[in-house]
């Protein structure tokens, strides 16, 4: 085995677009690039086209004339998924019901014809990766949600694809159970090392596990980048609101200052333009007393949250401002509070094209 | 009135029902069946009597082959119905389940005009081959007959068990490396396989039973129920049309359980 295979393939995908029999335009033509080893998540609403790029890279849908798909270079547009050699994990697990759990992850390497003894081996590591001892005789439908998962894991991963790619694998599990797997999950697409695909509509799935995050909207590319880029430096109002909370103030500058109902603010850098559209997240809001604050509002709701408590505060902006406090900070709706933001939390958005 | 007693109270019409037009006569059949002069080893005489040995034999390799065929026919239809859209389909469908308005007399005489002594099929071959080609009045054309009205019982409920099934399974095996055969074989078919043990079971005990068809082709067909008819209507042999009846119910009914428990069993031993 050569020293790349336990890391798969790299993609590249060329102008990649969906039009459905019925006219539906899916996906807009994309290109993405995807090295050799690297998780990328794909994140958005439903129906931002996210899925239907999985299934072309995965060749479950065929792209438009002129789309290309190419894994390490080679051109596997026109070659059909079961001799792409990906693994695939689906929303629904699709775990094959008239099989046993070992059975279920040993059926690609059956059907690779893999020898009994190879593939017993094989199998038993597996089950010991994922965690499932003691379930290999059980049926299907004597699993749980999260074993369910774990298996359909198994099973894409025991034919050592070159790439892995999973279609919302979380998503029909209950909250708990989702944040924890979601650790382990990171843990062993870590391990493995694979070049991964994951779609998604849960923000923090993606920040979690993505090297880097596509944001998709109405079928294009919204923003691509590390999750750090995609929550610090959104290049939209879009990827703004869907990642993490986020306020978005509309305002007039002057001399380097937003002009706010509640004060001004200061920003960075040289903002030559009369007007702007800004992002604060709240948790880059610092409360104060009112007096000897830049900025002031009246408190329009607190909710205690436990680590922290969100202020609701009108009057600052053109619209109620979100604001993160610390719990200990005494705040009741009602009242006049003070806010300072430091001019690099503030992050100037490209006008709405 | 408590209402307990109540409740009872609203059973009794069932009950007298159930009594008058199911137990009565069944209990009468099964008497008159021992009644003859062999006594109860009347009932033996479908096992004993070479010809009645003989006739239920054929009955149910009839019905069995009857049964399998119209299976292979109606998954390869009921398959791509379900899974293709193409102008006309309802209208196929709908001609496909047509046969179902037909009682068994009126398909004995479509088999008559294909394959009888006027039949198309028999013109035809007279014309191609120079020999009349005549099939309607013996088993062959009993089986087609079948065929015809058990293929819409089964393709109905076939399409419902395709429209159930999760096509993720089918992409799964197939992301896996398995080849379109190979998704039939391991995934496609399992998964229908109780589809498969209801709807067979239908189009075997009909077939087992079916008379009308059987009595409009007539002549020399030997078949469970025109034999019952005959012992009954011509030799007037009360009893032992009696013991063939009670024996064609219980073996139809002892072959339909045998097919359960065994696709169970397999369906078992398969998860």
């Amino acid at each position: 085995m050569s020293a790349q295979a336990g890391h798969g393939a790299s993609v590249r995908i060329e102008a990649c677009g969906k039009t459905f029999a019925d006219g539906t335009r899916a996906l807009e033509p994309a290109t993405l690039e995807i090295a050799r080893g690297e998780t990328l998540v794909l994140l958005g609403p439903s129906g931002c086209g996210k899925t239907t790029m999985l299934r072309i890279i995965a060749g479950l849908e065929l792209p438009d004339a002129g789309g290309r798909v190419l894994f390490d270079g080679k051109d596997m547009t026109a070659v059909p998924i079961e001799r792409r050699n990906v693994g695939m994990v689906f929303q629904s697990y699709a775990l094959f019901p008239n099989m046993t759990v070992s059975d279920n992850i040993g059926y690609g390497l059956k059907i690779r014809g893999v020898p009994k003894k190879e593939r017993a081996a094989r199998v038993a590591e597996l089950v010991a990766l994922t965690n499932i001892s003691g379930l290999e005789n059980r049926r299907i439908d004597q699993l749980s949600g999260g074993q369910r998962q774990r298996v359909a894991l198994a099973r894409a991963v025991a034919i050592r694809p070159g790439i892995l790619l999973l279609d919302e694998p979380l998503t029909a599990l209950d909250a708990a159970l989702r944040d924890r797997l979601r650790g382990e999950l990171n843990r062993l697409l870590r391990a493995l090392g694979i070049t991964t695909i994951y779609v998604t509509h849960d923000q923090s799935e993606a920040m979690e596990l993505g090297d880097r995050v596509v944001v998709m909207q109405k079928g294009k590319i919204a923003q691509i980048g590390t999750p750090r880029e995609i929550y610090f430096t959104p290049n939209s109002r879009f990827v703004a609101e869907f990642i993490g909370a986020a306020n978005i103030v509309e305002a007039a500058i002057e001399n380097g200052h937003l002009v706010l109902p509640g004060g001004c603010q200061p920003i960075d850098g040289d903002a030559n333009m009369p007007a702007a559209v800004a992002m604060i997240r709240p948790e880059t809001i610092r409360v104060m007393a009112a007096e000897s604050a830049p900025l002031s509002g009246i408190i329009d709701s607190v909710s205690f949250i436990g680590d922290r408590q969100r202020l609701v505060v009108s009057g600052v902006s053109n619209r109620s401002l979100t604001v993160d406090a610390p719990n200990t900070v005494r705040a009741k709706s009602g009242e006049r509070i003070g806010l300072s933001i430091s001019p690099d939390a503030v992050r100037l958005l490209p006008p709405e094209s | 009135m408590s209402h307990r007693s109540f409740v009872w109270l609203c059973l009794l019409p069932l009950a007298v029902l159930t009594a008058a037009f199911f137990l009565l006569p069944m209990a009468r059949l099964v008497v008159t069946g021992a009644a003859g002069p062999q006594g109860l080893a009347g009932y033996l005489a479908i096992l004993t009597e070479p010809r009645y040995r003989a006739t239920l034999l054929n009955t149910v390799l009839l019905a069995t082959a009857t049964t399998i065929v119209t299976l292979i026919v109606a998954t390869v239809t009921g398959m791509f119905l379900q899974r293709h859209r193409f102008p006309g389909r309802a209208v196929l469908i709908a001609t496909l389940t047509f046969p179902l308005a037909f009682p068994g007399v009126v398909v004995g005489f479509m088999i008559i005009l294909l394959a009888g002594r006027q039949g198309l099929i028999g013109d035809f071959s007279n014309r191609v081959l120079g020999e009349k080609l005549v099939f309607a009045y013996s088993i062959y054309g009993l089986f087609l007959g079948y065929l015809y009205f058990s293929i819409p019982r089964v393709i109905l409920t076939i399409m419902a068990a395709v429209q159930k099934l999760d096509t993720g399974l089918e992409e799964a095996a197939r992301s896996l490396g398995a080849s379109p055969w190979a998704v039939q074989r391991d995934v496609v078919l399992p998964a229908l396989a109780p589809a498969f043990v209801a709807s067979g079971a239908i189009a075997f005990a009909t077939a087992m039973g079916a008379f009308g068809t059987a009595f409009t082709l007539a002549t020399n067909i030997d078949v469970l129920p025109m034999l019952i008819y005959t012992e009954f209507t011509l030799a007037a042999n009360f009893s032992i049309s009696a013991a063939l009846s009670v024996g064609l119910g219980i073996i139809t009914w002892l072959i339909l359980a045998l097919a359960r428990s065994f696709s169970g069993s397999a369906v078992a031993a398969a998860g």
